[in-house]
């Protein structure tokens, strides 16, 4: 493990929804130094009051170790769970895409977004939004084309992920 | 108002009482009123006054590791929140279980910048190991029974409960103390994997060149953690030496105990932990005072770790073996396997490990030069080790080099009897700390280990120990520097004192007698026996100055970015070894 080749990582981890415990987890993070390239939390079971958080992190195996064991160690975290580790997952993002123009580009962008499966949720006479889900590449590879078509800003969820198989986390 | 209810101020001193506390330092104001209007009117829980809070909570940390039992602070809003930040921090490094009642303005105030309000819970959010808001009353009993729960269990650390005086004064029902259920989320592991246990005893048997390194762990573990360890150590016959946080855990003054490790440590000690085939750490975490140059550090030897943090494993060093667990608990295991093996140690590669180590012994790496003109420090200290030897001694100090003196000439046989400020190094810390000792054992001798720069830093809680009639006793190392600081500038820095030199130093005399104790003063060699002798029959809180070598240095030590097997033995040794460009950027 004394190995120094940085791994990216999606980890999810399940917390107590409770004031403050968002804080905690980036206070972790930005405390200790660790990357943070995208989390998203929302609550996943009302009942319990418990919320799930996606971190993508990257360090070396030893990083990411203590990266996870530093997230056990908080007082309303139940479960820290290395999707990467843990093998086969499922990791998505949505984004949405607004893209302004007339003429052929409009016309292109429309073509594009067929092409990637992204829908149409706004439209005015000068301009689209478009929803699109998928993967990292994906959609980055959506906005990339878009780019010269008339894109003017884009808002993106970060990914969430989940283990494929009957298993829960 | 109702008969069967309660307001949230005599909830929070119910809870406390149902838990235990018996004191509380703190610190009025404001916010907290209603809890000291609920004291007024209470026997169960004693106050005792700080003159300022950081004093509290030092004095709280004090009072929980002399006695194992959790501290408890009651301070202010704003400032007496953020006073209390400094403690709050050296108890999380340390692991002390503390539990800090803050005051907070009304809820309805809350984010209005309202006088005297502080974002407590984010302030404190990185310096406790949990905090609390209380936004309800009817959750008010619950979270400080589960606040002293967190602070105490796992391992230990300071927890924050911010109360809004809108809380402190609404009204709702208190029945009987809640049985204590499993945590919903925080359970920690207290239990060795068995099959661990059985490889690391297998190692620990096999062994050539072991060593056990042990360090606050086992001190917070209780004193049957020290209990076994001794047994471990001595069924084994292998050398043990401790961290700064793990003095007492192991008697000082038996054959086996390699005195202190790390950076000011023994050379016996920093050298076997180099030469080792097989390391045992128990409750340690590797800190980089102990370990020096981390590529460097004991590449010899197969590692096991027991911690009950899983996060200190691998931190800083890679493990071949860790074990998560309670220090006691996985002792026990330990013992029991040993036992059941009937293993034992192969008493020849021993006997030549031994004599190694004898050999190391013999450069006798904590001599110093005497003298008869001047008091030189470990002279000072090795005459209070003498005059105070055989009584039950507690021991507090602050930080710099009279701490690492303090740590190389003092003989903890015992746990729990030394109480310093290691992983955040806070100056100031000693007084306000052996306050607390002395709250927790009033008949006790308490000595605080001192510098006169450190000392200075909290100084008013002189005032605190005037008002409890608390001997305490001051013995100050007065060499009118930043001494630590000094040091560094000397060997580090080309000699330029940049603002180390203590200037308008008061008279510790008179300063001691206006705060109503006494006041001595050693001046030459021959006065310190006669010193210390006046300062242990005083019943009443002494200032011992003793006024010592301006420039003597603290040695053995490890330069930073040096390996253990680079020490510095004395001043004859630094110009041998320039220190590295690497080590100058570290701390």
């Amino acid at each position: 493990m004394d190995d120094k080749t940085i791994e990216r990582h999606i980890i999810a981890v399940l917390v107590d929804n409770e004031a403050g415990v968002l804080a905690r987890v980036i206070g972790l993070f930005s405390g200790r130094g660790y990357n943070i390239e995208s989390l998203t939390v929302a609550e996943v079971d009302p009942r319990n009051a418990r919320s799930r958080i996606t971190v993508v992190t990257s360090g070396t195996p030893q990083i990411v170790e203590q990266i996870k064991a530093q997230l056990d160690r908080l007082v309303p975290v139940h479960k820290v769970s290395d999707l990467t580790e843990e093998g086969e997952h499922v990791a998505r993002e949505l984004a949405l895409v607004k893209v302004r123009g007339s003429g052929d580009r409009r016309v292109e962008s429309l073509r594009i977004a067929d092409i990637f499966r992204a829908g149409v949720v706004d439209s005015t006479a000068r301009s689209f939004v478009f929803e699109i889900t998928g993967s990292t590449d994906k959609i980055d590879a959506f906005v990339r084309l878009m780019e010269p078509l008339g894109l003017v800003d884009i808002s993106r969820t970060g990914i969430v992920a989940i283990a494929r198989g009957e298993k829960p986390i | 108002m109702a008969k069967d209810k309660l307001t949230g101020s005599e909830i929070v001193l119910k809870v406390l009482a149902e838990e235990g506390t018996e004191v509380v330092f703190g610190y009025p104001g404001g916010a907290v009123l209603p809890i000291y209007d609920a004291l007024f009117k209470q026997k169960t829980i004693r106050h005792i006054l700080v003159r300022q809070e950081g004093g509290a909570v030092h004095a709280a940390e004090g009072f929980a590791r002399s006695t194992g039992k959790v501290g408890v602070v009651l301070v202010t809003s704003g400032p007496g929140a953020t006073n209390s930040v400094t403690g709050l921090t050296d108890a999380l490094m340390d692991s002390i279980p503390l539990v800090c009642l803050t005051g907070q303005v009304p809820t309805h105030l809350i984010g209005n910048d309202a006088f005297q309000e502080a974002d407590t819970t984010g302030i404190t959010r990185p310096c406790t190991k949990h905090n609390y808001l209380v936004k309800s009353v009817d959750d008010l009993a619950r979270q400080v029974h589960e606040a002293i729960y967190v602070a105490t269990h796992g391992r230990p650390g300071p927890v924050v409960v911010d109360l809004p005086k809108d809380v402190l004064q609404a009204l709702a029902d208190h029945g009987p103390a809640p049985r204590r259920e499993a945590h919903k989320s925080y359970r920690p592991q207290t239990r060795g994997k068995q099959d661990a246990i059985d490889r690391a005893m297998d190692l620990i048997a096999a062994a050539k060149r072991p060593i056990f390194y042990t360090g606050g762990g086992v001190i917070n573990s209780g004193p049957r953690a020290s209990r076994l360890l001794g047994e471990l150590v001595r069924k084994t016959g292998y050398p043990i030496t401790n961290t700064l946080m793990g003095l007492g855990a192991y008697p000082a003054t038996d054959r086996q105990f390699l005195g202190m490790l790390g950076m000011h440590g023994t050379y016996e000690a920093n050298l076997a932990m180099y030469h080792c085939d097989v390391m045992v750490c128990i409750g340690a975490r590797f800190d980089d005072r102990v370990t020096g140059k981390i590529s460097e550090f004991s590449p010899h030897s197969k590692k096991i770790h027991v911690d009950i943090d899983p996060s200190s494993i691998n931190k800083n060093v890679l493990v071949d073996l860790p074990i998560v667990g309670d220090c006691a608990t996985v002792l026990a295991q330990m013992l029991k396997r040993w036992d059941e093996k009937k293993y034992r140690p192969d008493t020849k590669a021993l006997a030549k490990w031994w004599q190694s180590i004898d050999g190391w012994r013999k450069r006798n790496c904590l001599a110093y030069e005497h003298s008869g003109t001047v008091i030189k420090p470990q002279y000072a200290l090795e005459r209070l080790q003498a005059l105070t030897a055989g009584k039950d001694v507690y021991f507090t100090t602050e930080v710099g080099q009279h701490q690492m003196w303090a740590a190389q000439f003092l003989k903890f046989d015992r746990p729990n009897r030394w109480m310093t400020s290691g992983g955040l190094g806070t100056m100031g810390y000693g007084l306000p700390a052996a306050i607390g000792v002395q709250v927790a054992h009033p008949k006790a001798l308490v000595i605080d280990v001192a510098g006169e720069a450190s000392i200075l830093m909290n100084i008013q809680e002189l005032s605190t120990a005037a008002q409890y009639r608390m001997p305490v006793k001051v013995f100050i190392l007065n060499n009118q520097y930043m001494g630590m600081v000094r040091q560094w500038q000397e060997l580090l820095h080309g000699g330029r004192y940049s603002e180390s030199y203590m200037a308008s130093l008061p008279d510790f005399v008179k300063l001691a007698e206006s705060f109503h104790g006494v006041g001595l003063i050693a001046e030459k060699p021959s006065d310190v026996d006669g010193v210390i002798a006046e300062m242990l029959k005083v019943d009443r809180f002494v200032i011992a100055d003793i006024r010592v070598d301006q420039t003597e240095n603290c040695f053995p030590m490890i330069p930073s970015g040096a390996a253990h097997n680079q020490m510095l033995l004395g001043p004859a040794d630094k110009a041998a070894r320039p220190i590295s460009e690497e080590g100058m950027v570290l701390v």
